[in-house]
């Protein structure tokens, strides 16, 4: 087990090399300039003015000498400096991280409180009412475009009936509350978008987790366990449902990445300051050295992600075991 | 007895507003993008220009009339034929620290923005000074190496504190995140993507804002701002047509929100590669401008909030010549002068051609402008019916600029310019700006425009200076290099508890430490420094 994790973690590196190499080419020979000023079309802007910025930025260099700078900086966990303000790379980053980690662990843990017990007795019950109109509605809201639900919520909870702020996480009194009032200020920002976010997931895990329930149900294992005479609660609870389980395991280990991800357009409709907005503006902006300190981040974390997935793979299920 | 009472109420009603302006309360102002940095001198986007506007001060500023007036200067005088300025400063101004405001922080923000090594987009004025001699603590002169009008209002540049930033590398330093400066309001706290918060200047030279606190709230998205002001969340933001028009046209608007419809500093154009065949005959760009309904662009893509224009000054000022006419609307001119110039559709398949080359062209213009491609279409319609194939691509802004713009590789482009309050437009128009990267990106070339352009920025008479800008006014418009379009009208709400708010020709921000709200109409508490 041991070996097998370090050859895992040693494979990590050549393949983040080749996944920043790559990207580092493609962002700088796309087609637009990573100098903001030039995006402003300012007229009281000159050329040489431009030209003096580039040069500021290290972008008249050659490509190959950009890339070997930027990766011996980042090897010293340097990552340099925004484009577009002159800030740390880093710092940027932070301030955005805990926001987006919080709202991603919420509606993660929500989509899981959720959508096993729906899945579950959408498949126990595949045949009754209740099943069709689970299956009917998880179908809508999985069809459901995210901004146009959370526009109809803060219509209605909002607006209507005046319960909750529409957006941004804290109020504009924030910094005069107390630490109660704060967090309370914050749990009522965080309602909506938690929510909102997790919903589409809700339906479709719950697809996933009542389709593997309804193939676990059909195995001869249980008509084994209901012939051994248990009872249908420990048949359903204690035989069906853990084997039902083995392929969360993998969407737990995928939406590691995803809990540093952000979604631009869900940022924007409830104005959270969150990593999606931060770099698509990058993005935009083709401010380098954001762009890139995303990419390293979201790498390593897929890779550690598939490593956990595979990792607890083995300890769920004794069909696959690692060598020793 | 009724009549008496009546005339007592009468009385105490118009003797209360003018009993006090009371202080306290928030304005908080929606804005989609946050500010980037602010740092004046290295800010050149919108949303951190106008945080900045509030917390620092230049020498001067324009006045509601968009004429130039003193700020942080007492007085200035012109001397040596217009190379020299002398700028005499207020004595009584002191930075949001206490620290008292000299001559030494106007020389400090000029080094530094001639400093190679500062990333700010506004050295180019400056390069023009010759000598900064500081003469006093308050006075200063200032030599050109010639004559150069739009001198003065580039000392609406904000100053810095030098006994802050002295010794400090403005790139990085932490000022950009926590400003001090002389203005109405002081910086308090920011919060990425958030807000910004400022609080009143007790001590600001004018006197202190009547407001208590003005904040900025950054939502990213426009139906959430719309959301927000239904539920009283922001007080003042923009509104599209649409939502000026009908959406806002409802009780609840009418009861808490005030409009305004201003004319906007900013105009849209299309305009020709000057370098293309197809271009070079004036007719045909005459033609094209009859063939083009500028009234149903606006009626259209805004509703009807919008004016033509005909030339590239801001309505509302001295540089506008009104005497120029726009064109009406005639296809059958249009058709006539193309027929002029040699197209004609002998083929019958609809198209003009000339010398057997059909008149087709590519009309770019950038994405995310939902107006600039509605506009487009239109105006594709428009010129098929005389003969005329337009494409439209749309491209990505970056891109469009690099890739499109300063290599010239284009047909023609629909853009809009935003419109300095001084006329002075000799990097877009004069002969010696075209090279790549440079701002006459169509080519544009005439030796009576050059000298005029060169003659306004020397010429401090505002009479000679109308004289010249009136006449490439003038010329433009005969010789269309652009199509003139529209100036959309700037539309925005701003809740109705603020007083003291009037609309003037620079538009309704230059009195904001005067608004005020009465006390029991205030919805924010009181915020004590």
């Amino acid at each position: 087990m041991i070996t097998y994790l370090a050859k895992r973690l040693i494979a990590i590196i050549p393949l983040l090399l080749g996944i920043t190499l790559i990207s580092f080419f493609v962002i700088r020979m796309a087609p637009g300039k990573p100098v903001m000023l030039q995006q402003s079309l300012n007229p009281k802007i000159s050329l040489e003015e431009i030209k003096r910025l580039e040069k500021l930025e290290g972008m008249d260099k050659p490509l190959l000498v950009q890339y070997k700078n930027w990766l011996w900086n980042m090897l010293r966990f340097n990552f340099g400096r925004s484009i577009s303000d002159g800030r740390l790379v880093v710092d940027k980053i932070m301030e955005r991280l805990s926001v987006t980690l919080t709202i991603n662990i919420l509606s993660l843990l929500f989509l899981f409180l959720f959508a096993i017990p729906i899945g579950v007795k959408a498949a126990l019950k595949a045949n009754t009412a209740f099943g069709h109109i689970t299956t009917f509605l998880t179908f809508l809201f999985f069809a459901a475009p995210t901004f146009w639900l959370a526009l109809l919520a803060m219509q209605l909870f909002c607006i209507q009936l005046k319960w909750l702020p529409i957006s941004g996480i804290t109020s504009l009194d924030f910094e005069y509350l107390s630490w109660w009032g704060k967090l309370a200020d914050l749990s009522r920002h965080l309602v909506l978008p938690v929510i909102v976010s997790s919903i589409g997931g809700i339906a479709g895990l719950s697809r996933y987790m009542r389709s593997g329930m309804l193939e676990a149900l059909s195995q001869p294992y249980i008509y084994t366990a209901r012939s051994k005479g248990l009872s249908e609660k420990l048949v359903v609870y204690k035989h069906a449902l853990r084997n039902a389980l083995l392929p969360l395991v993998t969407i737990v280990g995928l939406s590691i990445p995803g809990l540093l991800g952000g979604s631009i357009i869900f940022e924007s409709i409830f104005s959270i300051p969150g990593i999606g907005k931060l770099f698509y503006e990058a993005a935009m902006m083709r401010d380098i050295n954001l762009i890139m300190a995303e990419v390293v981040l979201v790498a390593i974390l897929t890779m550690l992600g598939n490593l956990i997935a595979d990792i607890s793979y083995a300890y769920v299920d004794p069909r696959i075991r690692y060598k020793k | 007895m009724i009549k008496l009472s009546l005339l007592v109420i009468a009385f105490f009603i118009s003797l209360t507003p003018a009993l006090s302006q009371d202080h306290g309360d928030a304005l908080v102002s929606a804005s989609i993008a946050d500010s980037r940095t602010l740092n004046p001198i290295l800010a050149s986007d919108t949303a951190s220009s106008e945080v900045a506007g509030l917390i620092f001060n230049g020498l001067v500023k324009y006045d509601k009339e968009i004429n130039l007036t003193p700020d942080l200067a007492e007085s200035w005088e012109i001397k040596e034929g217009g190379l020299a300025i002398i700028f005499h400063l207020k004595k009584n101004v002191r930075w949001h620290d206490g620290y008292p405001f000299s001559a030494a922080d106007v020389a400090f923000t000029y080094q530094k923005l001639i400093d190679p090594k500062v990333k700010t987009p506004y050295s180019g004025d400056f390069e023009r000074v010759r000598s900064l001699e500081v003469i006093d603590d308050y006075t200063l002169k200032v030599v050109y190496k010639e004559p150069f009008v739009p001198a003065l209002s580039s000392w609406g540049m904000s100053i810095l504190p030098k006994h802050i930033l002295e010794g400090q590398d403005l790139n990085t330093s932490s000022f950009s995140r926590n400003p001090v400066g002389t203005g109405p309001f002081k910086f308090k706290r920011w919060r990425s993507q958030e807000k910004i918060e400022l609080v009143a200047n007790p001590d600001y030279f004018q006197h202190r804002p009547n407001l208590d606190r003005y904040i900025f709230r950054v939502i990213s998205d426009e139906s959430t701002i719309f959301l927000e002001l239904q539920a009283q969340g922001v007080d003042s933001a923009g509104l599209s047509p649409l939502q000026y028009l009908r959406q806002t046209d409802t009780a609840f608007f009418r009861r808490y929100y005030r409009k305004f419809k201003l004319s906007s500093f900013v105009y849209t154009y299309l305009a020709y590669n000057l370098r293309d065949e197809k271009f070079t005959d004036k007719r045909v760009r005459q033609a094209l401008n009859y063939a083009v309904d500028k009234e149903e662009l606006i009626k259209m893509v805004f509703l009807g909030l919008g004016q033509p224009i005909t030339g590239p000054f801001y309505p509302e000022s001295w540089a506008y010549n009104h005497n120029v006419k726009p064109i009406n609307f005639d296809p059958d001119k249009a058709r006539q002068l193309l027929k002029e110039a040699g197209w004609s559709d002998a083929d019958g398949d609809g198209v003009l051609e000339k010398n057997g080359e059909k008149f087709i062209f590519t009309l770019i213009t950038n994405q995310g402008n939902e107006e600039r491609l509605k506009s487009a279409q239109i105006i594709q319609l428009r010129l098929k019916d005389v003969g005329v194939v337009m494409k439209i691509k749309v491209v990505e802004w970056s891109v469009f600029l690099s890739e499109y713009i300063n290599k010239r590789k284009f047909e023609a482009v629909l853009l809009g310019w935003s419109l300095p309050r001084e006329p002075d437009n000799y990097d877009i128009w004069h002969s010696s700006k075209t090279r790549e990267g440079e701002f006459n990106f169509i080519g544009y070339r005439n030796d009576e425009v050059d000298r005029l352009l060169t003659e306004g920025r020397r010429v401090f008479d505002q009479a000679r200076r109308k004289a010249c800008y009136n006449r490439i006014h003038e010329i433009l418009y005969d010789e269309q290099p652009y199509m003139f379009l529209y100036a959309p009208d700037s539309l925005f709400v701003i809740h109705s508890r603020f007083q003291g708010i009037k609309q003037e020709p620079i538009g309704i921000g230059y009195n904001l430490i005067d608004w005020w709200v009465p006390k029991k109409e205030q919805r924010y508490s009181r915020v004590t420094e």
